[in-house]
């Protein structure tokens, strides 16, 4: 069996599951449709957040990120791991008992007004799209280089299924298709990882192999590794490149926004029960856990395999490069996405891969003959290359193809989930037409399913050349507008609807304006982004933190020149604080 | 003297719990992963410097501790104070 026959078999098959399942589930209520008629197990819809929140980013980016970056890639680590436990008692809990189907319902519930309602959708539309986009382009991408299709043909496939069991089943049918595609995706993921920890270090488990020693040596792997990138003039991988403040705002940022995300958020109103809600978090995050502590051993053994494929034995001894003739058959095969690129500046025929950059470094290269680094990886190719540069049997590497789009099939549904929501609940039934039935309003909610997904279809197939930059704005502008409001709308009774308008207001122009200055999107920069131009030496990337402190600030300074909220709204968080039902 | 089994009680006795496990949170990530990484670097566990095991093993698994004991331990402060939800809805209108 050849194996793009093979890859054809595992996507085919794992795409059939996820219809079986949509029509096996149809949602025939708004309830259904929204928050699959709170009956999800919480094991299982541990399960479905898991696969919502692992996207395409974290599948094939993650571990590319933390190989080049190493230590320096802890940020996202702890970032996109920590919101959980923000969320676990913080959050969940209490949205869940307010038991109503979106985020920016009980934002417009809790501060009575539909303009601050009106905020949140628009917070909550900007920040689902600008993650949905990323996700088509991951299944094109997937696509085209495991079955050789052009990148649109496999997007327009991935639009097809998702339409499918997005529009059918709504939540329902996305909660459960998610369980099936975490199967996939988590499988897809270790299977290499313990093969190619075994392979270097002896270690079946990967988390351990990480911090053991190099099968055959006695030297311990991450210590090897320090050696052999610092010998060709990286950064040591165990340290470092920000400032601590910065490292420090963007996990900060990172956690908030997790936790701020509509997509997640509302994953927890489809429980039975409060004290549900709280477990289920805990089995959202060990799914998660699974992958994310993987992940740090995928990257760190790929770096190694990587430099030891390229600089086979002492730096600057004549024959321990790679001759560029002799390259191993994945070499090739990257080389023609374009991802992995190589040309011979010095003209011997080898390939050199080393730190120019470093001026030290770049002196001793020169003694040697070597007229500059020659080779370019694209980090994104990391996961995907890792199991044929350890030789890996074909039937894994189909797996992997299987893996990298169900992670991005899961978080796509997920996401267009909330964006139909936002129009057929929070815009159409609770603020344009109250007086729609519920047929009328669940026909909206797919029609708006169905259009989400052509806009996002869209956006994946012309990527508007700032995707890549606007990462940054959806964690910033969660984390700066969404979580503060709902933080305070459950711990505090004083914060009223103008404190809550004018603090998510504040929150969302300073983040975006500082992220547009710094990034420019849709224009040049205005200001050059380096540290020394930064507020308090935060990055873009971290700013949410502050656009959240300003956010705070803000609502409590105009609630306490205010009215504090009616009695019906104290009535109401009184009610969410305590579990049973009143 | 009697315990106070109030509303109040039960979300004070919940906050307290939070506050608790925010900062083992706090101190894991942003303490032992980021500000006091470098001092925790000289100390090994195996093959880890320390400081960088915190960063990209430690603080997750803490976190996951944390999730499922405030869980655990919640479930029975819903009991003690008598709020838990595992009897279905009671009766619209009539005060538990």
């Amino acid at each position: 069996m050849s194996l793009q026959f093979m890859t054809y078999l595992a996507v085919g098959l794992s795409f059939a599951v996820y219809i079986v399942i949509a029509f096996w589930s149809r949602a025939r209520s708004t309830g259904d449709f929204y928050v699959a008629g709170k009956h999800v197990h919480p094991v299982a819809n541990g399960m479905a957040t898991a696969a919502d929140w692992m996207s395409a980013a974290s599948f094939i980016s993650m571990a590319g990120l933390i190989a080049f970056l190493g230590y320096g890639g802890s940020v996202y680590l702890m970032g996109w791991t920590g919101g959980y436990v923000l969320l676990a008692l913080l959050l969940a809990p209490y949205l869940r008992k307010y038991g109503r189907f979106t985020v920016p319902e009980f934002i417009g519930d809790r501060y009575y007004s539909n303009a601050a309602r009106l905020v949140a959708v628009i917070c909550l539309i900007f920040i689902s799209f600008t993650y949905v986009a990323g996700q088509m382009r991951g299944v094109g991408i997937v696509f085209s280089r495991f079955l050789e299709v052009p990148i649109h043909v496999g997007l327009v496939i991935g639009m097809g299924v998702v339409f499918i069991y997005a529009v059918l089943g709504g939540m329902k049918g996305i909660t459960y298709t998610q369980v099936a595609q975490y199967c996939v995706l988590i499988f897809a993921y270790t299977v290499p990882a313990v093969f190619i920890s075994l392979q270097l270090t002896g270690h079946p488990l990967p988390q351990t192999g990480l911090g053991g020693k190099v099968a055959g040596e006695g030297v311990y792997l991450l210590d090897k590794l320090d050696t052999i990138v610092t010998d060709l003039g990286f950064r040591a991988f165990t340290e470092g490149n920000k400032s601590t403040i910065d490292v420090f705002a963007i996990t900060l940022a990172l956690m908030v926004g997790t936790a701020g995300l509509p997509h997640v958020i509302v994953r927890f109103f489809t429980v039975p029960k409060v004290s549900d809600a709280r477990r289920s978090a805990g089995w959202a995050l060990l799914f998660i856990a699974i992958l994310y502590t993987t992940a740090p051993a995928v990257g760190a053994m790929a770096r190694y395999n990587l430099t030891n494929t390229i600089q086979a034995s002492e730096v600057g001894a004549a024959d321990a490069n790679l001759v560029y003739a002799d390259r191993p058959q994945w070499f090739r095969t990257w080389e023609d996405t374009g991802l992995l690129q190589f040309e011979d500046r010095n003209n011997d025929g080898r390939i050199q891969y080393y730190n120019a950059d470093n001026p030290a470094f770049a002196e001793r290269a020169e003694s040697f003959g070597w007229e500059g680094n020659e080779l370019t990886v694209d980090r994104d190719i990391m996961v995907l290359a890792n199991p044929e540069i350890a030789e890996l049997p074909d039937w894994v590497i189909a797996l992997v193809a299987a893996g990298g789009i169900a992670a991005a099939l899961s978080t796509a549904a997920g996401l267009l989930l909330v964006i139909s929501a936002a129009f057929s609940h929070d815009l159409l039934k609770g603020i344009i037409a109250p007086n729609i039935s519920e047929k009328q309003e669940l026909r909206a909610g797919r029609a708006a399913a169905a259009v989400a997904i052509l806009v996002a279809g869209y956006l994946g197939w012309n990527p508007p050349g700032f995707v890549a930059q606007v990462v940054a704005f959806a964690f910033g502008l969660a984390a700066a507008s969404l979580f503060p409001a709902i933080l305070m709308g459950i711990f505090s009774t004083r914060i009223n609807r103008n404190g809550a308008i004018a603090g998510m207001v504040t929150g969302l122009l300073f983040t975006f304006g500082y992220i547009l200055a710094f990034k420019g999107v849709f224009f040049e920069p205005l200001i050059a982004n380096t540290p020394e131009n930064w507020l308090f030496g935060i990055s873009p990337e971290g700013i949410g933190v502050v656009g959240m402190a300003l956010n705070f600030a803000v609502a409590w300074a105009v609630s306490l020149a205010g009215e504090p909220p009616p009695e019906k709204v104290r009535q109401l968080v009184e009610d969410i604080r305590v579990p049973r039902a009143a | 003297m009697s315990e106070d089994l109030s509303r109040h009680a039960y979300w004070r006795a919940n906050l307290k719990l939070v506050l608790w496990c925010l900062a083992l949170w706090f101190i894991v990530s942003f303490g032992f992963g980021i500000l006091l990484a470098e001092p925790l670097n000289t100390i090994r566990l195996g093959g880890f410097k320390l400081g960088f095991w915190f960063a990209q093993q430690g603080s997750i698994l803490v976190f996951l501790g944390i999730i499922f004991f405030y869980a655990w331990r919640m479930n029975r402060l819903d009991h003690r104070f008598d709020v838990d939800d595992d009897e279905p809805v009671v009766e619209p209108g009539v005060d538990p």
